[in-house]
């Protein structure tokens, strides 16, 4: 910019900043759907390592037709991207709905804090709080790891900003942030048997909607959902479960391996190493999981992770059915 | 030390049991504490219960314990510091993500928590730790906490923590302090 350049207009891009519906917290797109009792589709995207806003825009396009929302992970796996603020503040403004992710592994409670004012800001309306992978399996493992919070207490923290107007500290907030609020649940690993407690105690500390890990073993799924049930949480909290297409074999026993909180049942791997075209096949498996998700009761959308096979994911949804019950956007 | 941690999820239920009447005994001593100064006892009281809790719970003196609500398993061994767990990255087995050899700290807390009477607390939404007070005595706060006549003085911060996590402010007040710190118990200055 030149010094004989004009003065910026901040009139230009004024985001408004209303009052949700009533019955609302945030009023995103996800959070009417939800209540109107749609059955919801999130899609996660696949952060760039870049800094061209164009790189963002070309990850978001396949998603956009069919996700009411997009989550944009914060260093997912502890491997460092484009910030989930970042990205999120772009697609925001561009229009997408957005799940702004936050990750207690890399920022202190001063610094989420802050951010949230920011994200809300720009437009954010969706958040989903986590705890994160450690730091070690991502790809500077030397950094320090910070969780000062977790994904709890930042579920609370967020929720008395949002409600009560204050950040922790007690200090007003003019404006407070309006945000439909998220944690994930991995509802099949270890420990299976206290998993719904610990649904129960996110719900408890504010949780709006939940995004499930990876569903491979529908069984030990349907477990979990009817103790959700018997625990009267489904009433009181929306649950995405999570899926994706696997490549190949190889891949599904990488992740296995390598990216914590993955469980692959061996019939699901096996299936694909049988195929005579697994990334087809894996394809298949996941709009099959998809429809048999969606006949648990309970259940209130799925949350597609197509890692770099993003492509799919509008034939995965189309195939599969679940949004007939309503005319897209 | 692993091994510390298992025995005491293991005998849980007697941890309790010692731990109810301790406390009680910790409470009704609060006005001696007083005469004292609770300030003059803060650094050998830390330092005794370092050493039991040390060699009972593998405890790392975050100053706010919260033992009975995580099942006897001290959470500030967890490699995240969670206060509120199990992660999501549990291995089969009940093995941590982070220290793959070594048993998850909050599955050991789930099944000490089964084990006690009042293992209910586990439920509870437990606030960040407050890092001022790390290394200070927990039990000398548990005295103060449970002692303090409702109404005390209480500041901004402190009293927002409380009235956001209710719950652990009823069972383990020392996460949520309200009563006044003596100036030996903080390291950054706070809660004078």
């Amino acid at each position: 910019m030149t010094d004989d350049a004009p003065p910026p207009d901040f009139a230009r891009w004024q985001p408004s900043y209303d009052t949700p519906p009533p019955g609302h917290v945030s009023g995103s797109r996800l959070e009417r759907v939800l209540r109107q009792g749609h059955f919801a589709v999130t899609a996660e995207l696949n952060p760039p390592d870049s800094a061209d806003p164009a790189d963002v825009f070309t990850a978001a396009r396949p998603l956009a037709e069919v996700a009411d929302a997009i989550n944009a992970t914060d260093a997912s796996g502890a491997n460092c991207h484009m910030s989930s603020i970042g990205i999120s503040a772009l697609l925001t403004r561009a229009g997408y709905g957005t799940v702004y992710q936050i990750s207690c592994r890399d920022r202190n409670r001063i610094a989420i804090q802050g951010d949230v004012l920011g994200a809300a800001a720009m437009g954010v309306r969706n958040v989903l709080c986590l705890t994160g992978d450690g730091v070690g399996v991502g790809d500077q493992p030397g950094a320090r790891p910070v969780f000062d919070l977790d994904s709890i207490s930042l579920l609370r923290t967020i929720r008395t900003m949002r409600d009560d107007g204050v950040f922790l500290s007690g200090r007003r907030i003019t404006s407070p942030p309006r945000m439909f609020l998220g944690a994930a649940e991995n509802p099949c690993i270890a420990p299976l048997d206290w998993r719904p407690d610990r649904l129960a105690k996110k719900v408890e500390a504010g949780a709006d909607f939940i995004q499930t890990n990876y569903i491979f073993d529908i069984p030990v799924f349907a477990r979990f959902m009817a103790r959700v049930r018997d625990l009267g949480l489904d009433r009181r909290v929306f649950i995405l479960a999570g899926v994706g297409p696997l490549a190949s074999g190889r891949a599904a026993r990488w992740m296995r391996s390598n990216v914590p909180g993955i469980h692959i049942p061996d019939a699901v791997i096996d299936r694909l190493d049988r195929a005579a075209d697994p990334g087809e096949e894996g394809k298949r498996l996941c709009i099959e999981l998809i429809q048999q998700i969606r006949q648990i009761a309970g259940v209130s959308g799925v949350h597609v992770m197509a890692y770099r096979r993003e492509h799919l994911v509008r034939e995965i949804i189309a195939q599969s059915g679940v949004c007939r019950d309503r005319a897209r956007a | 030390m692993e091994r510390i941690r298992t025995f005491a999820v293991r005998h849980a239920r007697a941890f309790e049991w010692v731990y109810v009447r301790f406390e009680r005994a910790l409470v009704a001593m609060d006005p001696l504490f007083r005469r004292i100064g609770y300030d003059r006892l803060e650094r050998p009281v830390a330092a005794v219960e370092k050493l039991t809790k040390g060699l009972l719970f593998d405890c790392r003196m975050c100053g706010q314990c919260v033992l009975s609500s995580t099942g006897m398993s001290c959470p500030m061994n967890c490699p995240k510091t969670l206060r509120n767990g199990p992660c999501g990255g549990v291995r089969p087995g009940g093995f941590c993500e982070v220290k793959p050899q070594m048993r998850c700290v909050w599955v050991m807390a789930w099944e000490g928590a089964a084990r006690m009477r009042g293992g209910g607390q586990i439920s509870d939404v437990q606030p960040p730790v407050n890092r001022a007070l790390e290394g200070s005595s927990s039990w000398l706060r548990v005295a103060r906490e449970k002692a303090a006549m409702p109404g005390g003085p209480t500041d901004a911060p402190r009293d927002t923590i409380a009235r956001a996590f209710p719950r652990a402010r009823a069972h383990e007040p020392a996460a949520a302090p309200l009563a006044p710190e003596p100036l030996r118990a903080s390291d950054r200055g706070v809660g004078r």
